[in-house]
């Protein structure tokens, strides 16, 4: 394939003094494709995504994201990626609108720019009302769309999801989904992990980790054919199962 | 600078939507000054007394009654066997026991020369100094008396006294709430710097925003001065509302400039919200940061001259204080204060917090970091 790489790990790795956390993780992801990171609890799925994301620094290999280095370039790399982490990461004590201004403030977005984008926001996400209420009066559900629009508001080339729909229901789920779909179709390159298969199906391609490394690549079509597999369940619990270590 | 604007206007949103912080800020003052220096002072009074009096004599009555008059000791026994006496003090019913032996009166009068035995309860170390310090003189001021009174004038003065009298510079009526009043200012700036910031980081720690904030291109040092700032407006505040009380409350003002308080104050801010700053790098949580700078506090405030006096510690608590800029900022305020010290007379100090708050604040930008 011809297509324009975004996010590129060579032998990647991280080890935590005997634990080697990624065992020398090799993959691309395309640049505008959903990409589908899963993993059993404790396979390192997080680590991974922390190096990618200039959190953590590697113990060995290589890795550029958008085409900057993750050991030397971890300033630009910040730049042009947005990132959710597992945990909720809005501040509870401020407004939606408050909430969205100092984040894209601090990735230097003009007031003019954050002005007009938040009210489209809002009423893409149909939050007009809810703009001046304070982030933790807000239902889980609404919480998780509303982090996924700021990690993306400053208009990022890649987003990184961890867990994004952790605990959401599945028409709010479904929603999330639509609107990652709309990310990409708009070139927004998406690396998100899960535990739910249904959303694995999903995913343009998806990568499976068992104990630090990546077992199975492929499209969600061409996992179930080589494992003879009728659904993205069965494909995981056959690679997963293989898991020597303990889930954390 | 963009982005330390948006990080301020963040931090201050933060800092008014929440009730606490507020009313900590406003009561913590009010509260420490109004209560601590009318309470908490170095004088002893109300020091339960037993006396045991086996004389039952006219001079043994003026005695008793001398020491009641003098307001610090008040009788609340009075008995004929020393059992008795002590027994009240087991009870925890005296403090000091006063024995006045049999023929007191008489031996007195007759052979000039008489004995009294005290006995005093030491649990207490300090009242039981002071108790002990104060009948003593007491005693010896009715020594004199009685003597005037029976020695005729060419008999008397067989011996040179030497009478001291003294004057008390700076504090003139020795009043404990001017010595106590910029004291407490000192520990309220304190713990506003270093408690608050310590938790405010923290707080982002347990939250997980911090990880949200590692991933975006802020600069380490924005971060820092973003939580900083806030941290150093709010001292000032803190400060003023405290100089405020002290002013209309007990009328203490400071003898030279507010000028030099502020100035010493503002370097000293910045040590105190380095440590609370460098606390929370080394901490995951409230609790523990809670802990750690309570922990630290106490020590610096214990160390720091405001309770007890630094020249008398032993030399190495006396070395261990040249650390501590509690010690600094107690001595500043109270030289400004009641001595009208200049900036000039407190350069030495502000020279050594200047560069307490260039390495608490220097490690603790090195200890944070945005990458693991």
């Amino acid at each position: 394939m011809a297509q324009p790489i975004a996010i590129k790990a060579t032998g990647l790795t991280k080890r935590f003094g005997d634990f080697t956390a990624v065992d020398g993780i090799s993959f691309e992801v395309y640049q505008g494709e959903i990409f589908g990171f899963l993993g059993a609890n404790g396979a390192g799925k997080t680590t991974a995504m922390r190096m990618l994301c200039g959190l953590s620094i590697p113990t060995g290999g290589t890795a550029t994201v958008a085409g900057f280095d993750v050991y030397e370039q971890t300033e630009q790399i910040k730049r042009s990626i947005g990132y959710m982490s597992q945990k909720f990461s809005l501040y509870e004590d401020l407004t939606v609108k408050e909430n969205i201004r100092f984040y894209a403030g601090i990735y230097g977005k003009s007031d003019a720019f954050i002005k007009e984008k938040t009210a489209f926001l809002l009423k893409e996400l149909h939050m007009e009302a809810e703009g001046n209420k304070l982030v933790r009066s807000l239902p889980l559900g609404w919480k998780q769309k509303l982090a996924f629009s700021v990690a993306i508001f400053h208009e990022p080339g890649i987003v990184f999801l961890d867990e994004p729909t952790g605990g959401v229901d599945p028409v709010t789920r479904r929603e999330f989904w639509n609107m990652i779909y709309q990310a990409a179709a708009r070139g927004i390159t998406v690396f998100v992990t899960t535990h739910y298969m249904d959303e694995a199906e999903y995913c343009n391609r998806v990568s499976i980790m068992v104990d630090g490394r990546i077992d199975a690549l492929d499209t969600p079509r061409e996992l179930k054919r080589s494992l003879q597999a009728a659904s993205m369940d069965e494909v995981f619990l056959k690679l997963a199962r293989k898991a020597t270590r303990n889930a954390d | 600078m963009r982005t330390l604007k948006f990080l301020l206007q963040k931090e201050f949103r933060q800092i008014f939507r929440d009730p606490a912080i507020i009313r900590i800020l406003f009561l913590m003052p009010l509260i420490q000054l109004m209560i601590l220096p009318r309470a908490a002072d170095y004088e002893v009074k109300n020091i339960r007394l037993s006396v045991v009096d086996h004389d039952h004599s006219d001079y043994s009555r003026q005695l008793i009654s001398k020491v009641t008059a003098s307001g610090y000791f008040q009788l609340d026994n009075y008995s004929n066997s020393y059992a008795l006496g002590m027994d009240a003090v087991e009870k925890d019913k005296a403090d000091l026991i006063l024995e006045i032996p049999a023929n007191f009166e008489k031996t007195l009068v007759k052979e000039d020369q008489a004995t009294l035995f005290m006995a005093i309860n030491a649990i207490n170390g300090v009242k039981a100094n002071l108790g002990g310090a104060y009948l003593r003189t007491i005693i010896q001021d009715f020594n004199q008396e009685v003597r005037m009174e029976w020695i005729q004038f060419p008999r008397f003065s067989p011996e040179l006294k030497i009478a001291i009298t003294s004057s008390n510079w700076y504090n003139p009526s020795m009043n404990y709430r001017l010595f106590m009043v910029p004291g407490i200012l000192v520990v309220l700036v304190t713990m506003v710097g270093s408690f608050l910031t310590s938790l405010n980081i923290v707080k982002e720690k347990e939250i997980g925003t911090i990880e949200q904030i590692n991933v975006t291109p802020i600069r380490k040092y924005h971060f820092i001065l973003g939580k900083l700032i806030p941290f150093w407006v709010l001292g000032i505040v803190v400060l003023t509302l405290g100089l405020l009380l002290a002013r209309f409350a007990y009328n203490v003002i400071p003898q030279a400039s507010l000028l030099t308080i502020y100035v010493f104050s503002a370097v000293y801010l910045l040590a105190v919200l380095g440590l609370g700053l460098l606390l929370s790098t080394y901490t995951a949580n409230q609790q523990q940061a809670m802990l750690l700078s309570f922990f630290i506090m106490m020590v610096f405030i214990l160390l720091g001259g405001l309770y007890t006096s630094i020249d008398s510690m032993p030399a190495w608590a006396q070395w261990l204080t040249k650390i501590n800029p509690v010690a600094y900022f107690v001595e500043v305020m109270r030289m400004v204060i009641l001595k009208g010290s200049t900036l000039s007379d407190i350069k030495p100090q502000l020279a050594v917090v200047s560069a307490i708050a260039l390495v608490l604040n220097g490690w603790a930008i090195l200890s944070y970091k945005k990458r693991a």
